[in-house]
């Protein structure tokens, strides 16, 4: 497979098509998270129950990865998955079904907005901190031993970063030179508490070192900077040189979930002017590659979409309370 | 990732045993072997399984046979290397993943009871998890509270795991075919002393008759061991050798004792349970595992749903809550041993 190391002005408006569809879409979850929650918040109320972590902010690190990976690789995602899950392919309709907790939904309504499984495109979460890096070395182990390309992602906070699970999977991935890229984002907050007060190292990137794989930093949100770089790890993997790791500086637009006052936060008043979307919005625009009339209609396009997703959701039926014990093994409910 | 059931050569059920004899490993690993000649997609993976051939040998020669790319050792990284197994059957493989000690479920438990057992629910059946993870468990040689636990009620309770426990080496072979066949994650648990190994106590029954060709033991099908009218013990693992022992020592005293061999965990054969209990009336469980808000308490809570008032006498020998201790003498007071169980069977048919 060839390589791509420079964006054409295609894949620039790609990448920030892509973010302005996550945007649409998590702004739409927040919109219908919301509608029956008022006049007092009732966490488990409405059509919507539950936590509710959108990912408003860090669209640059779901577009720079989904932009290089094929049908055949593998994701694994973290408790606020939702960007990633769209950059990756994942059937909006289906997972907008099951955020209502509906029959139509990916996991049939079992799983909700944390627990998200697309096996045609191999996708998966883990609600528990750094857990679902350790699947995502067997994914790659059976696509390495069917002797293919294909890769898998995994995706984990900058919490993360400090569980056992990183640590013992950095190592095991890289000892079976593995095709593992591990992306880390970084979003400055554990909940609430700041990266300063959990990390021992400015960058976890600096950790690779201790695993013998390349690490990466990429500032700024930088959706070019993430691209490539996510792009030399993926590259590596498909030729068998093994894992890398890349943490990104990303920004968490809104709270840790929904109903999160955020009053711990004393970066608050600099968020807006991070947020990614019309920053690289008016990169593009400087740049003579976008214009406000193309811009408009990305984001009417992808309204349409996520409108459609959102309206399917909806109006698709509840699971069968009966059925609750369907599922637990694969002939049926067992006990 | 895997999403439709795999289609197999339908094994024979429990064939006769016929002449052959095999310890409990062999037994185990002649299952392993045989499944991974049919299905290149099962593989082997844990601490020590290659050279050493797994420290109570449930992996002896194997890596002889299929070479380290189907016979891995690990780093010591019980999370990674279950979740990696997790994701290797997520994708269609067909990993038996060896945890050395159940006592070790401590530092990668989340992999096991958040995601192996729960993948297939939450993806609402999309995604099917076929991983065997077996493990020693079980005490009685002094290896002190870390390493001589049996657990398996911990792994019963949390749901989404099939739970086996066989007590003797033809249904440690069936139960292994079963377990690699199965779609869903399967927790094996051999006790070492029903392993045969030479440098541990060896229970008479750890060698016994066991089939040359495969052929699969039903998981969650009980099997009456021994039948008898006066008294039922519900029991499994090495505690039905403890049971038959005690059973035939008080046949010269005409007490007449039937034995159920639970075999599996979970599925539990509750109609298994409720049928002896419903002939004799009296019920002893017998189970290595902790007392208290486990498999002997579900045991006597499915007798009692199904039989309301039809019970002459319910007791049960287990280890009394508490840290299995290092002394010979002091784990040996708290282990079901045939004393224990003698004294509650007297009991059971004196009231």
């Amino acid at each position: 497979m060839t390589v791509q190391s420079v964006l054409s002005a295609t894949d620039k408006l790609d990448l920030l098509r892509m973010m302005v569809l996550i945007r649409t879409f998590e702004e739409a979850i927040l919109r219908e998270y919301h509608a029956d929650k008022s006049p007092g918040f009732d966490i488990g109320a409405g059509l919507v129950p539950g936590e509710m972590h959108l990912a408003a902010g860090q669209e640059p690190v779901a577009a720079g990865i989904g932009a290089h990976l094929s049908l055949g690789d593998a994701m694994t995602a973290t408790h606020r998955p939702h960007h990633l899950a769209i950059a990756h392919g994942v059937d909006m309709r289906k997972m907008a079904a099951e955020i209502f907790g509906r029959e139509t939904g990916l996991g049939r309504g079992r799983g909700g907005h944390m627990h998200l499984f697309d096996p045609k495109v191999h996708f998966s979460c883990s609600g528990i901190v750094a857990e679902g890096l350790p699947p995502a070395l067997g994914q790659a182990f059976a696509f390495q031993r069917a002797g293919t390309d294909r890769v898998a992602v995994a995706v984990a906070g900058e919490g993360a970063a400090n569980q056992g699970a990183f640590h013992e999977a950095l190592n095991l991935a890289a000892l079976w030179k593995l095709p593992v890229i591990f992306v880390i984002e970084d979003n400055d907050w554990g909940i609430s508490v700041p990266r300063s007060a959990s990390t021992s190292v400015p960058s976890n990137a600096v950790r690779a070192a201790a695993y013998g794989i390349p690490g990466t930093r990429v500032e700024d949100n930088a959706v070019e900077d993430i691209w490539a770089a996510v792009g030399e790890a993926v590259r590596r993997a498909r030729a068998g040189e093994g894992p890398s790791l890349i943490e990104v500086h990303t920004l968490r637009l809104w709270g840790h979930f929904e109903g999160d006052a955020q009053g711990y936060r004393g970066d608050l008043e600099g968020v807006p002017g991070r947020d990614p979307i019309p920053t690289y919005q008016k990169h593009l625009t400087d740049a003579g590659i976008l214009d406000g009339a193309a811009f408009t209609e990305m984001g009417a396009a992808a309204s349409t979409k996520v409108e459609d997703a959102i309206a399917f959701a909806k109006s698709s039926p509840l699971p069968d309370p009966a059925d609750a014990l369907k599922y637990v093994f694969t002939e049926g409910a067992q006990s | 990732m895997s999403t439709a059931p795999t289609t197999q050569i339908q094994l024979p059920l429990e064939p006769e045993a016929g002449r052959r004899k095999l310890s409990t490993a062999k037994a185990i690993t002649e299952a392993i072997t045989q499944q991974m000649h049919i299905d290149e997609k099962v593989f082997v993976m844990g601490e020590d399984v290659g050279p050493y051939g797994g420290i109570f040998s449930s992996t002896t020669g194997l890596l002889d046979e299929f070479g380290p790319e189907r016979v891995i050792d690990t780093p010591i990284s019980e999370t990674a290397f279950i979740g990696l197994g997790i994701g290797a059957a997520v994708e269609g493989m067909r990993p038996v993943v060896e945890l050395m000690f159940v006592d070790f479920f401590g530092v990668c438990m989340d992999q096991i009871y958040n995601h192996m057992a729960k993948i297939h629910y939450e993806s609402g059946g999309n995604v099917r998890v076929p991983m065997v993870l077996m493990s020693a468990a079980g005490g009685g040689y002094s290896d002190g509270a870390q390493h001589s636990q049996c657990l398996w009620g911990t792994f019963a309770h949390l749901p989404g795991m099939k739970v086996v426990v066989p007590s003797n080496p033809y249904d440690a072979k069936g139960l292994m075919t079963a377990a690699i066949r199965s779609d869903d994650p399967v927790i094996y648990l051999f006790h070492k002393g029903i392993m045969g190994l030479g440098w541990m106590k060896k229970n008479p029954r750890s060698i016994g008759a066991v089939p040359t060709d495969a052929y699969e033991v039903p998981i969650g099908k009980a099997r009456v061991a021994r039948e008898g009218t006066d008294v039922s013990i519900v029991t499994l693992s090495l505690s039905v050798h403890h049971s038959l022992d005690v059973a035939e020592k008080l046949a010269s005293e005409g007490i007449d004792v039937e034995v159920i061999d639970l075999r599996s965990v979970v599925p539990l054969d509750r109609e298994a349970i409720v049928a002896s209990v419903g002939k004799t009336g009296r019920l002893v469980v017998v189970d290595e595992d902790y007392q208290s808000f486990g498999l002997s308490g579900e045991v006597i809570a499915t007798v009692a749903e199904a039989l309301p008032g039809g019970l002459k006498h319910v007791s049960r020998v287990a280890v009394p809550d508490v840290p299995i201790p290092y002394a010979s003498g002091l784990e040996y007071a708290v282990l079901p041993t045939p004393a224990r169980i003698e004294a509650a069977v007297r009991k059971a048919v004196a009231g």
